[in-house]
């Protein structure tokens, strides 16, 4: 066999190998949803998002869940993205470029990258213990704020060095000052790439179990929380709770939990690529 | 007669380790045009980037040397940058709007420095875009984003929006080596009316243009100013035989 055919011959094999590792993927996944979809669509009813778990799976629903994410969320957000942002304008705009900020760059280049237990151990031993907020909302926001926080930082820096350098000139040779061209030219020009940085992090800490389990939030929950310091339950707990159980009926509703999961993070995805694109196209360099 | 508006003296800049300008001393007159011509990488940008201190963005950038803005050392620390930036306008070489509308362009250099009046601004607007001949093109599309614009009315846009905040000097980095032969006839002709009411400094690789525009000239070589004056003497009767070889085009 000369050289030619075996080139082709390779060629063909991996156009296969390649096309099969894809669909292959894409089958599993595909399997995952059908499967989650048959078990849970039938629970999807209004009772199911407004009843408290229960011992009996038909009465259970995932009030006290869907509630206990939204302040959680809020929580993380309201902590995560004004420290977030801040600290990556800094570091981007105002810190001077030397080792200290270079291993500071890495060092939050590494923690984005740390399993979420480990933010949940911090959390307990910070927030929970030593600042004594026991298991509630807020403990739980500000786990999760930490763990977003990486991302955060880096999804901002990165935004505002896409910026071209040429707009930073022209604004300071306009007289303007730091802050000001920061205010006013950088971070509008920026706000589209940060804003999908802030939902892809926020995205994945809603869909966070491990570290809010590791602070200890309950997995039963039958009340609404009526302060920041009362205890809660989010929706991968309540799922993970539901799936651990004997009977059959849990099961249901932990596929029907896990649909309204998945639409959640969907929803923030479709946000984030929409922001994306329109931001794209409004400017050109 | 006036004396200089700017005094440069034994000028040195450094880019990291490299030595870019090695020693330039030259004075500046009011109401002048002063061309800077060399070859490329001769340091002639550096240089005008050194009067408005915009090079201060630049990480590993270094200065030694004096450059007195009336009589004042602009690089003393008492200076305050953002004044002097005020003072000392700039257009760059690649037009560079920013990415809102006409007249946030210009009104951008007023509101900072908090000038809010709607009347005010737009009267402020139409005049510096009239300045630079830029109006008629656009007085009816003032919310139209800048970007729009062809490459000549985003430099005319960018000098509009120097302008308007009243700076005494202006410094043209090479103001039309990325656009067209029409729209640099005009900027060129821009230049000279310009000339009644500031100190213009441009720099360019282009000889003609540095005739045409100019009552001073340098000429620039790897970082030395080779020869200063005016412009007619240096084209005309150039002394140093390296100014002359660059200006009969025999290299750069």
């Amino acid at each position: 066999m000369n050289r030619r055919v075996i080139n082709r011959r390779l060629d063909r094999c991996f156009k296969t190998l390649g096309a099969i590792s894809t669909i292959f993927g894409l089958l599993v996944l595909l399997i995952l949803i059908v499967d989650v979809l048959i078990d849970g669509i039938p629970r999807l009813k209004w009772d199911f998002f407004m009843s408290f778990p229960s011992r009996k799976p038909e009465a259970a629903g995932i009030l006290s869940a869907w509630v206990g994410t939204l302040w959680v969320m809020a929580v993380t957000a309201l902590i995560a993205l004004p420290l977030g942002i801040g600290a990556g304008i800094y570091l981007e705009e105002y810190a001077k470029k030397n080792r200290l900020t270079n291993f500071i760059e890495i060092n939050i280049a590494n923690l984005a990258g740390v399993p979420s237990v480990i933010y949940g151990l911090l959390g307990l031993g910070l927030f929970v213990r030593f600042f004594k907020l026991e298991r509630s909302i807020i403990a739980g926001g500000f786990t999760l704020a930490l763990l977003t926080l990486p991302v955060i930082i880096l999804s901002t820096r990165e935004a505002l060095r896409a910026i071209p350098f040429s707009i930073r000139e022209a604004s300071y040779a306009l007289g303007a000052t730091k802050w000001q061209t920061v205010r006013y030219q950088i971070l509008p020009c920026a706000l589209g790439n940060i804003l999908t940085g802030i939902i892809l992090a926020l995205s994945r800490a809603i869909g966070e179990t491990a570290p809010l389990i590791t602070i200890g939030a309950l997995t039963y929950i039958a009340f609404l929380p009526r302060s920041l310091l009362d205890p809660f339950t989010v929706l991968p707990i309540q799922i993970f709770n539901w799936i651990s159980r004997p009977q059959k009926g849990f099961f249901a509703n932990a596929a029907a939990g896990i649909i309204v999961l998945l639409f959640l993070t969907l929803v923030m995805n479709t946000i984030a690529i929409v922001l994306r694109q329109r931001y794209q196209k409004k400017v050109r360099w | 007669m006036q004396g200089p508006i700017l005094k440069v003296r034994e000028l040195r800049a450094f880019y990291g380790k490299k030595e870019v300008l090695k020693g330039i001393s030259l004075d500046i007159l009011p109401n002048s045009v002063t061309a800077i011509i060399g070859p490329s990488g001769c340091g002639k940008s550096t240089f005008i980037r050194c009067l408005n201190r915009i090079n201060d963005l630049i990480l590993d950038f270094r200065m030694e040397g004096k450059v007195l803005y009336h009589d004042n050392d602009i690089y003393a620390n008492a200076i305050d940058v953002v004044e002097l930036r005020r003072r000392i306008g700039m257009v760059f070489q690649k037009p560079n709007p920013f990415p809102k509308s006409i007249y946030e362009n210009i009104a951008y250099g007023l509101k900072i420095y908090g000038l809010n009046g709607k009347q005010q601004l737009d009267e402020i607007v139409e005049n510096s875009l009239k300045k630079s001949a830029l109006w008629e093109e656009v007085k009816d599309n003032l919310k139209q984003n800048a970007l729009t614009l062809s490459g000549g009315q985003q430099q005319r846009l960018c000098i509009a929006r120097a302008l308007a905040v009243e700076p005494e000097v202006i410094l043209l980095d090479e103001p039309c080596s990325a656009i067209d032969p029409i729209s640099t006839a005009k900027i060129e002709e821009l230049i000279y009316q310009l000339k009644q009411n500031y100190t213009i400094i441009i720099v360019t690789h282009n000889m003609q243009q540095a005739a045409r525009v100019s009552d001073y000239t340098g000429f620039f070589l790897l970082g030395e100013l080779i020869e200063f004056g005016k412009t007619e003497e240096i084209f005309k009767a150039p002394k140093d035989k390296r100014t002359e070889d660059y200006i009969t085009g025999r290299f750069g």
